[in-house]
Formats: structure tokens, C-alpha cells, sequence
């Protein structure tokens, strides 16, 4: 499959033509409208290997994310960054390549915090290995890493080593009344403690928050928090609803922005509703305000916006670069695909 | 010794501390002999060069000037921290300028609330979490040498430490670094928030051995301290065993806070030197911390103790107290200077393999110890498969130098070859740069100079470290024959 892969992406190069890299298509609302012939990556799947006692797995571009995770879980581990799947037929490849994480990312760290190695394949057809299938790992420049988040601009994501972690023993999910600003000093004040918190979600004067680890240090924790505890399927459907923007409040048509900002931000000054997760440093908010307003806001918050579903995408979907930081994104796209085959335009309009 | 500057390039030198001397102050311009001769190595020792000039700034504007001023001069800038590094990452250019970054040694700000510092890359790794101490906060990645190191070394090496599977590295640990590419131009990598727009740049910046940018800022994130911890000590009569006894405890759904082996020969070394209590006639000891909650830790041990118990431990003990628990630490902490004790000189290496294979390494390593009739202690990271491979040499026999880079080579040579890495936390630097030609092909080590270039197209930065030529790898391949075969059998041979 990799040579058949590369063969296109020769030709591809040599003939100007642009590829659309694409796994289950599960993540094609992200970014930059997807252009060019589709290069569908699902034919390259299966897991290359798994050892539960080292804490790696690796596997195949086209793997579904879904049976990656059951593997894992058979053998009572998990992908501890718990990323959004937004369809049943999302694969390994676009989860890196979109690099997105889920509720546990504050506790537990993000998709590129997971990745130990990979194979790509480049704009010049070249097959790539960087990195490895070991925790600690120094020797060259970090490239795997580098594709986490890349959305296929770099490369065709052949193979991934991830770490994995074991699953907790208990969880416990509660919820508590409570406005956004006393919200957000409870999650701040909570994350500075060692209480084992695993995820949070506020919205409309609720917050929810998950607790994960030993089970006696959940029991303690789920005592000193209070609140009214949520039932085991219940917490994990609310939980699933808020990683796969499923719950209610993603429903309807206004825009979706996505502000990675400071935890510690005071509640920002937006129209429209706002979800927090992240203990504070990720919210999410409904609005039809105008892009340089909520970039601006996110900023001010020591952050960036992302539109990331529905509205305007013609104003950009991820924040504008400093120049300098745009030089080196040409430069290194340069370094990658030189041609411009990969995914044009996905990341940023002239990239 | 390094060698001092031949007479040809003395011209030069005056050219260039001239050029430095109309940015800085006097006293931060050093290119008398006396005064260079201290840079000459990092911790890597091994290997030294006379720096042509030094330069001591101590503001931004004055970093951003020197490298505008070396990019202008075409001058080749090598930046440096405390110089603990052991790979020869801040070996300086003999015809170019060691830019010390000793002097940023403030720390800017501790925000409890949000829980980062932002630091200047001089401040030495432990003074941050003495900073945040006050707030029950600290910083979790933990070199040993993390009095002395800095977090600017750090973040060019991606330093670990006996913490790292449960806590990270640095690239885990770091949430934005400030600073300035070769000619002088402003970088501003990561931000407050948990990711920032674009390419992780942030993450190809960690590790980068200072070979992309010179960071003048770094904001870090700060965890709080568990309240608790407590310390396994396991002895195993097989050092199998006693790998197979970590294995066990992974797959139990344990991820201690720190898993560390020690052979016989290393804990009998560090025993006459720090007396930490170890079972002198186990073939290995296992330490294995757990930390959190006293709930938590209390439920983890009792785990830890049984399967342990299960995979054949001779011998168990849980640390009563902190004290007790430092001792337990304090031998695996002085393994180096232990080494120090019993042999005039001792070479480091930093291999990691996957786990399984940690039997078969380790019994190689101690074949290689009849065939350069060398001895060699091992350390191990265990928890995450960092072997730290202790050759004891005496550095004023060439001979033996010779025997124990050859010994060396070999080991990194197996750790690839089971699928592991040349270096897991030291980095390349100077000293496993042939190393890299057996680790990756040309094309990829292609791809690393073509980033290399994206950051920095005059190549003036940290010339030399990390990633070899492929000019380089052609003659290395040429003097190392892996069964039969060359390494880069398509190159070009010079």
C-alpha cells in the first residue's frame, strides 16, 4: 500500500496536481475547506503492534480509531488524550492529523503529548520513519510530533506509535451548580491541589466534573467536591456527548468557535453561549460575532480562536501567524512537500 | 585540552569581540585565553575546543544584537546554560562565538492560580520548583544534575528525569518559549493556553539541541506537589527478573511516579559511597515510588508489593518515613559521582530499548565487558527503558579511551537493532552524531537539514551538533560494517 501511495503522490508532484488526504472523512468540516483528488488512506490499516506491558501501540494510518480503542481496552488500557472520534468512521491517521483531544486533555495531557513515532510519506514520495516505539527518545528533531495537528499538510501519516496508559481503577462524574466566574475559580483552585480531576465541563450554571484514579482517593475527592453524583451511564453518555459534540448544546445552526485560552482567564465577554472544558482552558462558544471580535478576545485571554464548525470560513479558520511564525510554516511546508500536493489550504489559505 | 586558536584566526577574533564590544558591555565580551578557556566543554568532557569569543548578554535586546551581529559577520553562535549537558551539545566553535545565557537568571513570575512560571533560560531547573514551593507547587521533569542544570538546557535536550513516565519530559512540561531564530529575529513558540495556532513548532523547538533558536523566555507549567510518597526497594537474585518484575508492574495498571534499576556493581559502588542501605547480594534492586493522595499512595504500594512479591522479589522494603525514603533515592542519585570514586573516568551512555528486550541488552553489555575487559555498571530508567550503561576508563590511556568508544558504538549499535534509540535524554550533541547515520537513512537525516535550513538557511547556529552530514555518515558507514553491509550503501563514498 505505501508504494501504491507513493506512486500517486509522485505523479501527483510531478503533474502540479493536489491530493486530498482522507481517512473516514469524519473531520472534514475542520479547517480549510478540503481541495484536490482524494487519496483515501483506509486501504493502509491494522495494528503493527501492541504490547500492553510497554505502554506503546502502534499502528496503521487507515486503523479505525474504534477498534484501536477496543484493542486497548481488552487489554484495560485507553488513549489517554481521549479524542473526539465526530463519526464512526474516523481513523488513526486523521486523529493525529487533526490532533485533537478530548476531555481528559487538561488532566492527562494532548494527542501530541502521546506521540512517540512515525512513518510518512513526503511530497517528495520519500518513505520517512522519525521517532520510535520507546518512551524516551532524543535523537533528531521531534517530526512526529511536528504532524500532530498538521492536517496532512507535512506528509501522508503512514504509521503511528502512540503511548498509552492503563485505565483508571474508578471514576466518579458530579455536578454542581455553579455561574461561570465561580466556575472557573473552583477549577483553577482544584487543578492547584492534588485532586484527582479528570474532566470538567461547565455550561449553562452547571459544572460537571469528572474524577479518575485510585479508588479511594476518587471516594475522597468525590466527598470533599459534594455536589449530586451522576450514575455511571449516565456520566459516561454526558461525557461521550461533550468529547463528540453530541450533547444538545452543540445542536442548531450558529457558529462554533473554539478559544484555547488561559485557564485562569476571567470569563470572557462574548455574545452568545459559552461551554467550558479544560478546567478553564478551553471554551467553546456559540456565535455569530464577527471573527476579528472573538480572535481579539481570545487574545486579550492569552490565547487563539478557532471557527471550527459552520460560519464564515472565508475570514480564515485558525488565527492568523505573526510573520515570523508564517516564514517558518513556508519554509518547513517547503522542507515537506515542496510541490504543494498535501491537503492546500487546510491549514492556512496560502499553505 | 581544547586547542588554542591557531594564529591565522587571531585577526578574526579581534574582529568579532570588537563587533560584540559595540553592543556589549566590556566585561561581557571574553576572548582572552584565560578567559575562554572555561567554555572549552560542556559535561561532556571528553571532548573540548577553545571558544574564538565568548559573549555574556543580559537582555533580550542584547542577544538579539549579538546574533544579529554574528549573522552579519557570518559567525558561527553556540548557546549555553550551565553546561552540564553530556553530549557535547554546547561544545563551542573554535572559529565562533559561545553565547552564554548564564546571566538570565530571573525568574519572571510564578502565577499560582494558573500554575506556570515564567522563567529566563539561566535559572537553574530546581530553582523553580523552590519558587513554587510556597504555592505547594512544583516543576515535575527532574534531571539528576537539576541543581546545577538549566531550564534553557532543558528545553534544548528535552531533558527527562526519574520521574518522566508519570510526569513527562520537558516538551511536556513547557508551554511556551520566547526567543530569537539565528539573524536575530524574533520567535514567540506556544502560548499560555494549552495549544496555540498552526505547526507545533513549540515541540520541534524542545530538543532541537539549540540548533533552531536561542530561547530568552520559557513559561512552564507547574503541578502540585502530592502530599505523599513512599518508596518500594526490591531485591531480585536475576537481573531477567528483575525486568520482568517492571513488566509485571505495568501490567498490573501501575504507572509509578519513578521505577529505577541498579545492577550489583552499581549498587556496590554506591554503596561505599552514600550508604543508602541496598541489598548488596541482590543481582539487581528495583526502587519503585509511588506519590499522590495518601490514599492513593498507600492503595498503589500494597499493589506494588504484591506483584513484586509474585514476580520473585528476595527482598522488600517500603520506606517508613521521607528520610528513609531519601535514602533509598540518594544511591541511585550518586551513581555517577559513585563511578567517579572508583574509576579515574567513566562514560555515560543513554540508550533506550523497549523493556521486554532489557534481558538480552543487559546480557550483551556484560559480554562486551570481557570483550574490551572493561567493567561497566548500569543504571536504568526503568520505568520508561532508559539504560544508562556506566563504562569505567581511564581517560590518559588512549588505549582504553579507544576500547571504551568502541564498547559504546556497540551498545548503541544493539539498542537500535532491538528497536530503541541512541539517546533518550542527553541528546546527540557531538558525541553520538556518527550514531545518527546508523539510526536513520539519508533521506530522513535530509529532512532534518532541510528543517535545520527552514530556521536558519546560513547554518550559523550550533553548526555541527545533532545531525550529521551525509558526507559524514559515507565515511562513518565505511569504517563500521553491519553484517556485511554498509549503512548507506546508495551514498556516494568519498
Amino acid at each position: 500500500m505505501p508504494e501504491a501511495f507513493a506512486e500517486r503522490i509522485r505523479e501527483a508532484a510531478a503533474r502540479g496536481t493536489r491530493l486530498r488526504l482522507r481517512g473516514g472523512g469524519s473531520k472534514d468540516f475542520y479547517g480549510g475547506a478540503p481541495r484536490g483528488e482524494v487519496l483515501d488512506t483506509r486501504s493502509h490499516a491494522g495494528i503493527v503492534d501492541y504490547e500492553p506491558t510497554e505502554l506503546v501501540v502502534t499502528a496503521r494510518c487507515g486503523t479505525p480509531l474504534a477498534e484501536l480503542e477496543g484493542a486497548l481496552a481488552a487489554q484495560g488500557q485507553m488513549l489517554a488524550f481521549e479524542p473526539p472520534h465526530f463519526g464512526s468512521g474516523a481513523t488513526l491517521g486523521g486523529c493525529v492529523a487533526a490532533g485533537l483531544s478530548g476531555p481528559r486533555r487538561a488532566a492527562a495531557g494532548a494527542l501530541r503529548d502521546f506521540v512517540l513515532g512515525a512513518r510518512l510519506i513526503d511530497g517528495r514520495a520519500r518513505e520517512l520513519g522519525f521517532g520510535g516505539r520507546v518512551m524516551k527518545n532524543v535523537a533528531g528533531y521531534d517530526v512526529s510530533r511536528l504532524l500532530a495537528g498538521s492536517l496532512g499538510t507535512l506528509g501522508l501519516i503512514l504509521e503511528v506509535s502512540l503511548k498509552v496508559l492503563p485505565r483508571p481503577a474508578a471514576e466518579h462524574s458530579l455536578r454542581l451548580e455553579l455561574p461561570q466566574d465561580k466556575a472557573l475559580e473552583s477549577l483553577n483552585r482544584w487543578a492547584g491541589t492534588p485532586l484527582p480531576v479528570s474532566a470538567s465541563a461547565w455550561r449553562d450554571g452547571e459544572l460537571c466534573v469528572r474524577l479518575s484514579g485510585a479508588e479511594r482517593a476518587v471516594q475522597a475527592a468525590a466527598q470533599k467536591l459534594g455536589g449530586e453524583a451522576l450514575g455511571v451511564a449516565d456520566a459516561a453518555r454526558f461525557w461521550s456527548g461533550i468529547r463528540e459534540q453530541t450533547d444538545p448544546w452543540f445542536g442548531g445552526e450558529a457558529p462554533l468557535w473554539r478559544l484555547s485560552v488561559a485557564s485562569a482567564a476571567a470569563p470572557l465577554e462574548l455574545a452568545g453561549a459559552q461551554l467550558i472544558e479544560w478546567g478553564g482552558g478551553l471554551r467553546w462558544l456559540r456565535s455569530g460575532a464577527e471573527a476579528a471580535s472573538v480572535r481579539a478576545a481570545a487574545a486579550r485571554a492569552g490565547g487563539h480562536a478557532t471557527l471550527f464548525r459552520g460560519g464564515d470560513k472565508a475570514t480564515g479558520v485558525f488565527a492568523p501567524l505573526a510573520p515570523a511564525l508564517a516564514r517558518l510554516h513556508r519554509e518547513l511546508k517547503a522542507a515537506f512537500d515542496p510541490a504543494g500536493v498535501f491537503n492546500p489550504g487546510r491549514l492556512y489559505p496560502d499553505f | 585540552m581544547g586547542e588554542a586558536l591557531p594564529v591565522a584566526g587571531r585577526e578574526r577574533q579581534r574582529a568579532v569581540a570588537q563587533a560584540l564590544r559595540a553592543i556589549l558591555p566590556e566585561r561581557a565580551v571574553l576572548w582572552q585565553e584565560e578567559d575562554t578557556r572555561p567554555y572549552e566543554c560542556d559535561g561532556l568532557t571528553a571532548y573540548r575546543r577553545v571558544p574564538m569569543v565568548v559573549a555574556l548578554p543580559e537582555t533580550e535586546a542584547q542577544v538579539q544584537e549579538v546574533l544579529r551581529t554574528c549573522h552579519a559577520l557570518k559567525v558561527p553562535v553556540v548557546p549555553r546554560g550551565a553546561g552540564t549537558g553530556l553530549s557535547g551539545g554546547a561544545l563551542p566553535p573554535g572559529d565562533g562565538v559561545l553565547l552564554s545565557l548564564a546571566k538570565f537568571m530571573r525568574i519572571v513570575r510564578v502565577d499560582p492560580v494558573a500554575r506556570i512560571a515564567v522563567v529566563q533560560p539561566g535559572v537553574r531547573n530546581l530553582a523553580i520548583s523552590d519558587a513554587a514551593a510556597p504555592y505547594g507547587l512544583y516543576y515535575a521533569p527532574d534531571p539528576s544534575s537539576q541543581i546545577a542544570c538549566t531550564i534553557g538546557g532543558n528545553v534544548a535536550e528535552n531533558s527527562g528525569g526519574v520521574h518522566c513516565l508519570k510526569y513527562g519530559l520537558t516538551v511536556h512540561n513547557v508551554l511556551r518559549v520566547r526567543g530569537f531564530a539565528a539573524d536575530g529575529e524574533p520567535l514567540d513558540f506556544g502560548a499560555e493556553a494549552l495549544d496555540a495556532p498552526g505547526l507545533d513548532l513549540l515541540a520541534l523547538v524542545i530538543g532541537s539541541e539549540g540548533m533552531l533558536a536561542v530561547a530568552t523566555e520559557i513559561t512552564v507549567k507547574l503541578l502540585p506537589r502530592p502530599p505523599a510518597a513512599r518508596v518500594v526497594m526490591a531485591s531480585f537474585d536475576d537481573l531477567q527478573k528483575a525486568g520482568d518484575a517492571v513488566a509485571a508492574v505495568i501490567a498490573a495498571g501501575i504507572i509509578p511516579a519513578g521505577l529505577e534499576m541498579m545492577d550489583r556493581p552499581a549498587t556496590r559502588a554506591v554503596e561505599e559511597f552514600v550508604g543508602a542501605g541496598y541489598d548488596l547480594e541482590a543481582a539487581a534492586i528495583l526502587l519503585c515510588e509511588a506519590d499522590g493522595l495518601p490514599e492513593e499512595v498507600e492503595e498503589e504500594i500494597a499493589k506494588v508489593k504484591e506483584v513484586l512479591t509474585r514476580a520473585g522479589a528476595t527482598r522488600l522494603t517500603v520506606s517508613r518515613d521521607e528520610a528513609e525514603r531519601l535514602r533509598f533515592w540518594s544511591g541511585r542519585k550518586a551513581a555517577f559521582p559513585a563511578m567517579g570514586r572508583i574509576s579515574p573516568d567513566y562514560y555515560c551512555m543513554d540508550g533506550t530499548i523497549p523493556r521486554k528486550r532489557l534481558g538480552e541488552v543487559l546480557g550483551f553489555i556484560g559480554e562486551l565487558e570481557r570483550k574490551y575487559k572493561l567493567r561497566c555498571p548500569n543504571v536504568f530508567h526503568a520505568g520508561d527503558g532508559n539504560l544508562h550503561p556506566l563504562i569505567l576508563f581511564d581517560a590518559n590511556s588512549a588505549e582504553e579511551l579507544g576500547r571504551t568508544e568502541a564498547f559504546a558504538a556497540e551498545v548503541l549499535e544493539k539498542c537500535i537493532a532491538v528497536g530503541g534509540t541512541i539517546t533518550g535524554e542527553h541528546g546527540v550533541g557531538v558525541e553520538k552524531i556518527n550514531e545518527m547515520c546508523a539510526q536513520f537513512r539519508a533521506e530522513e537525516l535530509e529532512l532534518f537539514h532541510a528543517v535545520k535550513r527552514a530556521y536558519d538557511p546560513a547554518g550559523l547556529l550550533n553548526p555541527g551538533k545533532a545531525v550529521p552530514t551525509l558526507s559524514r555518515c559515507a565515511e562513518f558507514g565505511r569504517m563500521h560494517v553491519h553484517g556485511g553491509k554498509l549503512a548507506h550503501p546508495g551514498l556516494p563514498r568519498f
